[in-house]
C-alpha cells in the first residue's frame, strides 16, 4: 500500500516533486530525555497534489508539517533527515533563504485562527505586511492585494472589513483571513494544520470547499493535517496515516478509506462517529490497546459488545419526566450590551434516557445545560424537578439537590485541580456531602475509578499524568460519586481523539444502562449525539428549532436549519463527499442569484 | 469613555473621603492636644483654651470632620486675632507652626516633587525597558548575563545607598556635577535638569531594575505566542516581528505599572528628596512629622493619595489604548 505518490495532476513522474521528505526525524528535548515525535518518515507530494496527514494527537503529524517550513528552527527541537520543498533543501537553507521560502513558496494555515493573528493590528495590515516581505510593493499596493485576497476567500465587504481586528471577526471569518494571508503571495504549497478543528460543521464545510476551489484555481499543492478522516475524504488525493511518528499506511484516499489494509487504519475508521451506522463497541475496544505512554487505558469495566448503538426510540411519552424545563430564558449584560443566550427553551428529561442537545457555537447550549443543574440562574422560566420548581431555589435549599444533579465539563484539563490527586478530586463531592468516614470515601473512590475503566491504584496520581481521555474518565467518576440522577455532559468528548471519543461515549452509554442515569448530552458533533441519544433537541440562537426522537430528527428533519447542519457533516466516502460539495455549491449559487 | 471617567471620579471621591476620615481619626483624635501644639509651648492654660475654642476642638468629632470637609469644598476663613485669613476653596487648613495655608505649602513644594518623579520615570523607562529588551533578545549571551546581574544589584540596593554612591562618585571624586540644589524649571531649565540629574538617576536605577525584569519576561512571553509563530512562518524577519508584533503587547503591562509607580513616587520619594535636599512634598512631610504639624501632614498625604488615584485611572486608560480589546467600564 505504501506506493510512490503519483497524483493524477502530475504529468511528468520524473520531475522533482513539490515536497520530498526522506528519513525525517524530529526529537524534542524534555526533562525525561529526548522524545521522538517523528521517527523516520518518507513521503512525496507532487506539484498540485493534495496529501492528507492523518493520526491521533501525539502521532507526529503537526511536527511533520512544521518541518516542511523548518518552524522547529531555534526551538531546541532536533530535526534530521531531508526535507526538500520546491527544490530547496529546507533543513540546510540559510535563514534568509528560508524566509523567502516561508510564505512565498510554502504557506501555513494554523489551527486556531484567533491566536494565530496579531490581536492589535487590522487584518488587512497583517496580510499586507506579509505580502511586502516577499514582493517589492508600495504600502498602497500591498493593501490592495490584501483586500483582493480577502475578497477571494469570501469575506463580504472586504475593503471595509480589512480594517477590522481579529477579535471583531467570527471563527470562520478568521480562518478565511488566515487562508487569505496564505494566498497573498501565491505559494506553490499550502500546509494546513487542523484548519477546521476549531470550527462548527457548517463553517468547516465552507472552509474545506474554499480550500478545494483555491486548489483547482491556483494549482497549488495541499498538505492537510487532521485527526478527522471525514475532513480528509473530500479534500485530498492521497492519505498518509501516522502512528507514533511512523507511517502506518499510505495510499489513494478512496482506496484507503474503502479498503484499509492496516488494522490501525481500520480501527481509526471504525471509531469515526457516523450519522448512519452506529459504532460497534467491539471496534472501540480493539483500538484501546495501542495507547502509548506509561499509563494505558484499561478496557471499560463491563463493556459489552452487544451495544447496538442507535438506541431504541420506543421510549415514548410514558412515565413521569425527571426534569421539566419550561420557557427557560437567560440574558447576559444590561442595556445596550444585553444579549439573550437562551430564549424560551422548554424540554423534558425522563429517568434513564439521554437527551442530546446539538447546535453550533453560540447557540446557547452550554448556557442551557448550566441552568438545568443550576450552575447558572435562569433569568426567567421554571425547572420542575422532584415535584417542585427549582429555578428560584436559594443556595441553601438547593444543596441537597446538588448531589442529584451533576455535570461533566468539556475540558478535562482545566476542570480538574492540577495540584490535587485525582482520587482527592473525585472524593470532593463525597466529603462535601458529609456522613462518610474517610476509609469509606477512599473505598468508594476506588470503586468509581474501576467503574470508569481506570486502575484504582491510580488514586494518588495527578491529572498531568493522564491522557485527555483518561482525564475525562476522572471527570465522569467525579460526577458519578454522589450517585446523581441526572448528569449534564457539556461537550464531554469534543477535545478528544476519535478513538478516545468512542471509548468515552461507550462508557457513558454503559453507565447509563447499568445505573439508570438520565443524561443531557450537549455537543456540536451531530454524529456523536446520534450515537448516544434517545431524543435530540437542535438549538439555534437560543431556541430549540427541532426536537424529537433521534431517528425522526436525523432521518426526516423538518427544520431547514437541521437539514443544513446534517448536510454539512463530513462523510467518509470521497465520491459522496464530492457529490455533496457540488450540491452545496449549487445551493450557494442559488443563494447568490436570489439575495432574498 | 465618558462613563468610565465619571465612574472613576466617583470612586476616587470615595477613596479620598475614606482616606481623609482615617487620617483625621489618626492625627486629630490621637493623644496629644492640637490646641497646645498650635499655640506653642509658651501659652498659658487660658490661652490654649482660647485657641481650642477658636479651632473648634470643643465641637463633637463628627462636627469637626464635617467642618474639615466643608473647608475643602467651600473654603474657610480663619480669624487671626488681629484680622481674618481667607482660605479659598480646597482649604486643607493652616499650619500650626507658621500659620501658612496648607494649600500654599503644597503648591510651593509640588513642582519639585513632580520634577523629580516625572524625570525619574522617563529615565527609568529608558534604562529599564531598554535593558529588558536587550536581555530578552540576546538570551543566553554574555550581555544578558551582565544585564541580569545589573538588575539584581539594582533591585537589591536601597535608594539611599545608590544615592550616596552617586554623590560620592560624581560630585566628590570626579567632580563632574555640582552637589545638587534645586532650581525651579521656570527659573533656568538647564540648571534645573543639571541639578536634578543625580536624584533622577538614583531613583531611576532602583526602579529600572524592576522594569527590566518585567519587560524581559513580558517580551519573552509575547514572543512565544501563536501569532508570532504565524509571522515567522511567513518569512517576516525577527527584527520586524519584535518591532511590529511583539512590542505592543509586551509593553502594555509596563505602561500600566509605570503609571502606578508614578503615583507612588509622588508620595514615596522622601528618601531621595531628603538625601539630595530637594524641597519637595516628601521633605516637607518629614519636617512636618518632626514638628507635629498635623494639618500639613494631612494635606500632603491627601495630595499623595489623589496622585495615586489619578495615576491608577490613567494606567487603566493607557492600558485600554494599548490593547483595544480591553473595554473600559
Amino acid at each position: 500500500m505504501t506506493t510512490a505518490s503519483t497524483a493524477a495532476t502530475a504529468p511528468d513522474p520524473t520531475a522533482e516533486p513539490l515536497v520530498r521528505v526522506a528519513g525525517l526525524r524530529v526529537e524534542f528535548p524534555t526533562a525525561g530525555g529526548l522524545v521522538r515525535a517523528v521517527d523516520g518518515l518518507d513521503f512525496t507530494l507532487a506539484a498540485g497534489g493534495a496529501l492528507g496527514l492523518v493520526g491521533e494527537s501525539g502521532s507526529g503529524k503537526s511536527a511533520t508539517a512544521y518541518a516542511l517550513l523548518d518552524l522547529h528552527r531555534g526551538t531546541g527541537a532536533r530535526v534530521t533527515g531531508s526535507v526538500r520543498v520546491a527544490g530547496t533543501d529546507v533543513l540546510a537553507a540559510p535563514d534568509a533563504e528560508l524566509r523567502r521560502l516561508r510564505g512565498g513558496v510554502a504557506a501555513m494555515v494554523f489551527q486556531d485562527p484567533l491566536s494565530s493573528l496579531d490581536p492589535y493590528q487590522a487584518i488587512g495590515d497583517q496580510i499586507a505586511e506579509v505580502y511586502r516581505v516577499h514582493h517589492r510593493a508600495s504600502r498602497a499596493a500591498a493593501r490592495a492585494r490584501a483586500v483582493a485576497v480577502l475578497d477571494r476567500v469570501g469575506i463580504p465587504d472586504a475593503a471595509r472589513r480589512s480594517r477590522s481586528r481579529p477579535h471583531e471577526f467570527s471563527g470562520g471569518m478568521r480562518q478565511r483571513a488566515l487562508i487569505a494571508m496564505a494566498l497573498a503571495c501565491e505559494p506553490r504549497l499550502l500546509v494546513a494544520d487542523e484548519p477546521t478543528t476549531a470550527l462548527d460543521v457548517t463553517v468547516q464545510a465552507q472552509i474545506l470547499d474554499l480550500l478545494h476551489e483555491l486548489r483547482a484555481e491556483t494549482g497549488m499543492g495541499l498538505l492537510l493535517v487532521t485527526h478527522d478522516l471525514g475532513v480528509v475524504a473530500g479534500s485530498v488525493d492521497e492519505v498518509l496515516v501516522l502512528e507514533g511518528g511512523r507511517a502506518v499506511e499510505h495510499g489513494p484516499v478512496a482506496e484507503l478509506l474503502n479498503a484499509p489494509a492496516q488494522p490501525y487504519t481500520r480501527a481509526l475508521l471504525a471509531a469515526v462517529p457516523r450519522l448512519g451506522v452506529p459504532v460497534p463497541v467491539a471496534a472501540v475496544v480493539a483500538v484501546t490497546e495501542p495507547a502509548e505512554g506509561p499509563v494505558t487505558v484499561r478496557e471499560p469495566a463491563r463493556a459489552t459488545a452487544d451495544d447496538d448503538g442507535d438506541k431504541g426510540d420506543d421510549n415514548g411519552d410514558d412515565g413521569e419526566p425527571l426534569l421539566r424545563a419550561v420557557d427557560l430564558r437567560r440574558e447576559f449584560g444590561r442595556g445596550r450590551t444585553a444579549f439573550t443566550a437562551v430564549d424560551g427553551v422548554s424540554l423534558t428529561v425522563r429517568p434513564g434516557e439521554t437527551l442530546g442537545v446539538v447546535g453550533e457555537s453560540g447557540s446557547g447550549k452550554t448556557t442551557l445545560g448550566r441552568m438545568l443543574v443550576r450552575l447558572l440562574d435562569p433569568t426567567a422560566g421554571t425547572i420542575h424537578y422532584g415535584g417542585r420548581d427549582i429555578a428560584r431555589l436559594g443556595e441553601r435549599a438547593l444543596r441537597p439537590l446538588r448531589r442529584e444533579l451533576q455535570m461533566v465539563f468539556q475540558d478535562p484539563v482545566s476542570s480538574l485541580n492540577p495540584r490535587r490527586s485525582i482520587g482527592e478530586s473525585i472524593a470532593d463531592p463525597l466529603r462535601a456531602a458529609g456522613g462518610m468516614t474517610d476509609a469509606r470515601i477512599v473505598a468508594r473512590v476506588r470503586e468509581l475509578l474501576d467503574r470508569v475503566g481506570l486502575d484504582p491504584d491510580w488514586y494518588h496520581r495527578y491529572p498531568h499524568e493522564f491522557s485527555g481521555g483518561q482525564r475525562q474518565r476522572v471527570g465522569i467518576a467525579r460526577a458519578l460519586a454522589p450517585e446523581p440522577r441526572l448528569i449534564v455532559c457539556d461537550e464531554p468528548v469534543s477535545a478528544l481523539d476519535v478513538t478516545t471519543q468512542a471509548q468515552v461515549v461507550a462508557l457513558l452509554a454503559e453507565l447509563q444502562r447499568d445505573l439508570g442515569l438520565a443524561l443531557v448530552f450537549i455537543a456540536h458533533d451531530l454524529a456523536v449525539v446520534r450515537q448516544v441519544s434517545d431524543r435530540v433537541a437542535v438549538m439555534r440562537a437560543g431556541r430549540v428549532v427541532e426536537e424529537g426522537p433521534v431517528s425522526q430528527v436525523y432521518d426526516a428533519p423538518r427544520d431547514p436549519y437541521t437539514k443544513g447542519l446534517l448536510a454539512a457533516v463530513p462523510v467518509l466516502d470521497p465520491v459522496e463527499s464530492a457529490t455533496r460539495r457540488t450540491a452545496r455549491r449549487a445551493i450557494r449559487a442559488l443563494g447568490a442569484a436570489d439575495p432574498s | 469613555m465618558t462613563r468610565f471617567l465619571l465612574r472613576r471620579s466617583v470612586q476616587a471621591l470615595f477613596v479620598l473621603l475614606a482616606l481623609a476620615a482615617v487620617l483625621y481619626a489618626v492625627f486629630y483624635l490621637a493623644p496629644g492636644d492640637p490646641a497646645r501644639l498650635a499655640c506653642g509651648p509658651k501659652c498659658s492654660v487660658a490661652q490654649v483654651q482660647q485657641v481650642r475654642t477658636q479651632m473648634g476642638l470643643d465641637d463633637p468629632v463628627y462636627a469637626q470632620f464635617w467642618h474639615f470637609l466643608r473647608g475643602i469644598v467651600a473654603g474657610h476663613t480663619y480669624s487671626t486675632g488681629t484680622g481674618a485669613l481667607h482660605c479659598p476653596a480646597p482649604c486643607l487648613g493652616q499650619s500650626y507652626r507658621t500659620g501658612e495655608l496648607v494649600t500654599s505649602i503644597v503648591g510651593e513644594k509640588l513642582p519639585a516633587t513632580a520634577s523629580l518623579a516625572l524625570g525619574a520615570m522617563v529615565l527609568w523607562l529608558i534604562i529599564g525597558v531598554g535593558t529588558g529588551l536587550v536581555s530578552a533578545l540576546r538570551r543566553g549571551g554574555i550581555v544578558e548575563r551582565l544585564l541580569t546581574a545589573f538588575t539584581l544589584v539594582g533591585v537589591a540596593t536601597p535608594v539611599f545607598i545608590t544615592g550616596i554612591l552617586l554623590l560620592l562618585v560624581f560630585c566628590a571624586w570626579l567632580q563632574w556635577l555640582p552637589y545638587p540644589s534645586y532650581v525651579p524649571l521656570t527659573d533656568d531649565p538647564q540648571q534645573w535638569a543639571w541639578n536634578l540629574l543625580l536624584p533622577w538617576l538614583a531613583l531611576a536605577l532602583v526602579e529600572a531594575a524592576k522594569y527590566a525584569r518585567l519587560t524581559r519576561s513580558s517580551l519573552l512571553e509575547t514572543l512565544a505566542e501563536d501569532h508570532i509563530r504565524t509571522f515567522r512562518a511567513y518569512g517576516v524577519g525577527e527584527r520586524a516581528i519584535v518591532r511590529r508584533h511583539a512590542l505592543r503587547g509586551a509593553l502594555a503591562p509596563v505602561i500600566a505599572l509605570s503609571a502606578l509607580d508614578l503615583g507612588t513616587i509622588f508620595g514615596g520619594a522622601l528618601l531621595t528628596e531628603t538625601l539630595f535636599g530637594i524641597p519637595g512634598l516628601g521633605q516637607q512631610l518629614v519636617q512636618s512629622v518632626q514638628l507635629k504639624d498635623l494639618p500639613v501632614i494631612v494635606g500632603i498625604v491627601l495630595v499623595m493619595g489623589l496622585a495615586v488615584v489619578v495615576a491608577n485611572a490613567l494606567a487603566d486608560v493607557l492600558y485600554a489604548l494599548a490593547d483595544r480589546r480591553v473595554v473600559l467600564r
